[in-house]
């Protein structure tokens, strides 16, 4: 039971605002400290796994790319394209984005777009400028509103597309698993059984962007 | 063969850039904090092999000690005026997208292309980790694309990769972080622990109650762990493989997979899950670190109403 003070203090220190960072590491010492383990090889554990997961960070790779863009008036850009184009109003814009993700992610395809490369220099300034082109302002409030869908958008259609792929991590280790229950399953059975959600997500979220769009489209009245 | 390796020393190179240019920059009241933070990143990347695992865990103790005690600023490196972007965005237009552009086109590239070429009798690139390596290929082609098409100096990649990487600050770590963590609870036996906890005070005769307590559990679950492939171990050898599975014959394809999407909408609900949730909050300079959480709960909440059942009636 003790080894549970560990997740305790994952939850009380995101709880109480303390550096994320540093809740990690008491959490990793209380687990390992509880489950009987020397301080020392607490800290030769958390860093060895530290060591084997750099490949997460790599990600940020793509930053010099997109701050050069960025430096050369690409999010201007990209608002006054949505500008030009006054039919298009914020909900379709980010519906077209979730098919678009949603469908890429389906083939394989998770790492072409995403968060770095694409909602913060295109995806979330063609939103922002979406709702203004319809007369809606931007207040501090109003545009974090506005990021945070664009950004939620991208994680919905990255997670409801990526488990239709075949050879996906999450494919292998569900066949992994069952295979060392004694349950032999062919990857692609559970791709298929992937899609029923993937609609279900697909109609949901596109019905809130077009409800969000409304909201934001009153306000503007308003 | 080319390996994760040399996508590693790569990101040890920019990280290290980052770390130098940090150091130099004397508008950051706190730019020893960041060169040595990032002067660490850079240490695991380009050494992180050779460090041992104590020596990994002592640089590890040093990245939160310095995000813990505050000592990380923000760098301002110089860099274009709002109007000088207009005028520049003006000028350039649709061009302005092509670097963007690149960046999938060479991935997709990568994939497509080049994985499958061998040389030598091996392949040319390590298939594990092709995708990776296809994005730090895609990475370098569409920077040097946007410093040619777009005129731009040629220390800017570096400058403003350098600005946007301490607007995400501390938390680009954190993902790492997490998932070490993990992998302390998966030695400690967390998981195992909380799934006897689930299955052992919840009465599963009837089977809405299993399926609901299955889905709810992988999304609970993968609340507390941050990670849907932590749950998914734990929930299934308690509820989906005795229960599920084999008391009431549930087809195993659809239990684990809907199982697994039950353990995504908890994904989309919980700070732990730092790369999808809190990363983009600071990437987008959204004061609420949680607004991006707030904004998917209303997705994720019916949508896990929508799983389970789904799972009931496509199951049995």
């Amino acid at each position: 039971m003790l080894t549970l003070l560990g997740v305790a203090a994952v939850v009380v220190g995101f709880a109480v605002r303390l550096n994320p960072l540093l809740v990690v590491v008491i959490a990793a010492f209380v687990t390992g400290l509880a489950a009987g383990m020397t301080p020392v090889a607490v800290l030769e554990a958390f860093g060895k796994a530290f060591n084997d997961s750099r490949l997460i960070t790599v990600a940020y790779l793509v930053l010099p790319m997109v701050g050069v863009v960025e430096r050369a008036g690409i999010q201007e850009q990209a608002r006054k394209l949505m500008l030009r184009l006054r039919g298009v109003s914020v909900g379709p814009l980010l519906i077209v984005y979730l098919l678009f993700r949603q469908g890429t992610s389906a083939l394989g395809l998770t790492s072409i777009a995403g968060q770095t490369q694409s909602i913060r220099p295109i995806v979330a300034p063609m939103a922002e400028g979406a709702v203004e082109s319809h007369g809606g302002t931007l207040d501090d409030d109003e545009r974090q509103r506005v990021k945070a869908m664009a950004a939620a958008t991208d994680n919905v259609g990255l997670f409801f597309g990526e488990d239709i792929f075949v050879a996906i991590g999450s494919i292998l280790l569900m066949v992994g698993f069952l295979a060392t229950a004694g349950i032999t399953i062919d990857p692609i059975h559970l791709s298929l059984w992937a899609i029923p959600t993937a609609i279900v997500a697909f109609l949901l979220h596109a019905a809130r962007l077009l409800l969000f769009d409304r909201g934001r489209r009153r306000r503007a009245v308003a | 063969m080319i390996r994760i390796g040399v996508v590693y020393v790569l990101a040890g190179l920019v990280f290290a850039a980052f770390a130098v240019l940090s150091a130099m920059d004397r508008a950051n009241g706190k730019r020893l904090g960041n060169a040595v933070f990032w002067g660490l990143v850079a240490t695991s990347f380009l050494a992180g092999d050779v460090l041992g695992d104590l020596g990994n865990g002592v640089l590890v103790l040093g990245l939160a000690l310095i995000a813990g005690f505050g000592l990380l600023g923000r760098g301002q490196p110089a860099t274009t005026s709002a109007e000088e972007r207009q005028a520049l965005a003006e000028r350039f237009g649709g061009r302005l997208f092509i670097p963007a552009l690149v960046l999938p086109v060479v991935v997709i590239f990568g994939v497509l292309v080049l994985k499958p070429i061998e040389l030598a009798g091996g392949p040319l690139l390590d298939p594990k980790q092709a995708t990776l390596i296809s994005l730090a290929l895609a990475a370098v082609v569409a920077t040097v694309t946007g410093l040619i098409l777009l005129r731009q100096p040629p220390m800017s990649p570096l400058q403003e990769g350098r600005r946007l990487m301490d607007t995400v600050g501390w938390a680009a770590l954190l993902p790492q972080m997490l998932a070490a963590l993990g992998a302390v609870f998966a030695l400690a036996g967390v998981g195992d622990l909380i799934g006897q906890l689930v299955t052992g005070y919840i009465p599963m005769d009837a089977r809405l109650t299993a399926v609901a307590v299955y889905c709810l559990g992988m999304a609970g679950f993968t609340i507390i762990m941050g990670n849907a492939f932590a749950a998914f171990p734990v929930m299934t050898a308690g509820i989906g493989l005795p229960i599920l599975m084999k008391q009431f014959g549930g087809d195993p394809a659809v239990v684990a997979s809907i199982g697994m999407l039950s353990g995504f909408c908890g994904t989309l609900m919980t700070p732990l899950a730092a790369n999808f949730n809190l990363v983009p909050a600071a990437l987008l300079e959204l004061p609420d670190r949680c607004a991006v959480i707030k904004a998917q709960i209303p997705t994720a909440l019916p949508l896990l109403v929508a799983n389970v059942v789904l799972m009931y009636v496509l199951a049995f």
